[in-house]
């Protein structure tokens, strides 16, 4: 059986029954360890303890935008190859991805009351990431305003597409403007610029999101997959009443 | 484990990522459940699928 099989929705909900109990106790696992490992950090010689904001803040982050490209590729899927999963797949990831751009936002904003003196400066980070949490909110509301799946499914697509357009602008903004937010420390020219006593345990965190973000997609595609199960039943005993 | 003065902005941090992420996994399971319900009462009003496969099967 090749890859490509399990784009089929009914072979794809026999696979996440087999692996969704392994990614739950992947995710749970890594979760207990992380969060373990940012309790025991050790203080930053600037920052104090509010450093293990950090710990959680960078990995929503990266989701935020990590979410929105997994999201675009699906877009991809939808208008290129018309897969009725790829849409199943953009669709159930947008409120996980609203939901970890929101943390993102609020866990940010916590961090910068005591490092920077505010809540919210309206800088080109912030900005742009408060972009793409309304961009999310958009889309679902576009896919909850549309009642027929597949129309939905272009409009999304060609929306989220647009939306991508956003995401190196999030990426860079701290390098093509004078940001209030700090530039990049992990992922950059040279190597991270985090001591290993704050990046072990926040690269652990991320991988543990990471997998939540699997587990939480898989389980909410199996969901849609059955939502749209449920409305094409639905319309095979409207129209046998009917006739 | 001490966390000095700012200790209710990190509290808050945490808090707020665990009730937003418990949120997520009860929105997913009672949406879940609610679809299942939905194939059950279906499939008992005799309604089956194309392929002939019960309304509940989930493969």
């Amino acid at each position: 059986m090749s890859l490509i099989d399990f784009a089929n929705p009914t072979r794809f909900l026999a696979l996440t029954a087999r692996i969704l109990p392994w990614l739950i106790g992947a995710t749970a696992i890594l979760l207990v360890i992380g969060l373990y490992q940012s309790a025991t950090a050790p203080d930053d010689y600037q920052q104090g303890a509010t450093v293990k904001i950090m710990f959680i803040h960078v990995p929503n982050a990266w989701l935020s935008m990590f979410v929105w490209a997994v999201m675009s590729a699906s877009a991809l899927g939808t208008l290129v190859w018309r897969h009725p999963l790829a849409d199943v797949a953009a669709k159930a990831a947008a409120p996980i991805g609203a939901a970890f751009t929101f943390l993102a936002l609020v866990t940010g904003a916590l961090w910068g009351r005591p490092m920077w003196g505010t809540y919210w400066e309206w800088d080109a980070r912030l900005t742009s990431v408060l972009i793409l949490f309304l961009m999310y909110l958009g889309l679902i509301a576009l896919w909850r305003a549309v009642e027929d799946p597949s129309r939905a499914a272009r409009a999304a697509a060609v929306l989220t597409l647009v939306g991508a357009i956003n995401l190196p602008v999030i990426k860079f903004s701290v390098d093509w403007w004078n940001t209030l937010h700090q530039p990049a420390s992990v992922f950059r020219v040279g190597g991270s610029t985090l001591d290993r006593a704050f990046l072990i345990p926040l690269l652990v965190m991320a991988v543990a999101f990471t997998l939540l973000f699997l587990t939480l997609h898989l389980a909410a595609m199996r969901n849609e997959i059955l939502r749209r199960r449920v409305r094409s039943l639905q319309m095979m005993q409207a129209s046998q009443r009917a006739a | 484990m001490a966390l000095g003065p700012y200790a209710s902005f990190i509290v808050t941090s945490y808090v707020a990522a665990t009730l937003v992420v418990m949120i997520l996994i009860a929105w997913i399971v009672v949406d879940y459940r609610s679809q299942t319900r939905r194939l059950r009462e279906l499939d008992e009003s005799g309604i089956a699928r194309r392929s002939g496969r019960s309304a509940t099967e989930l493969s």
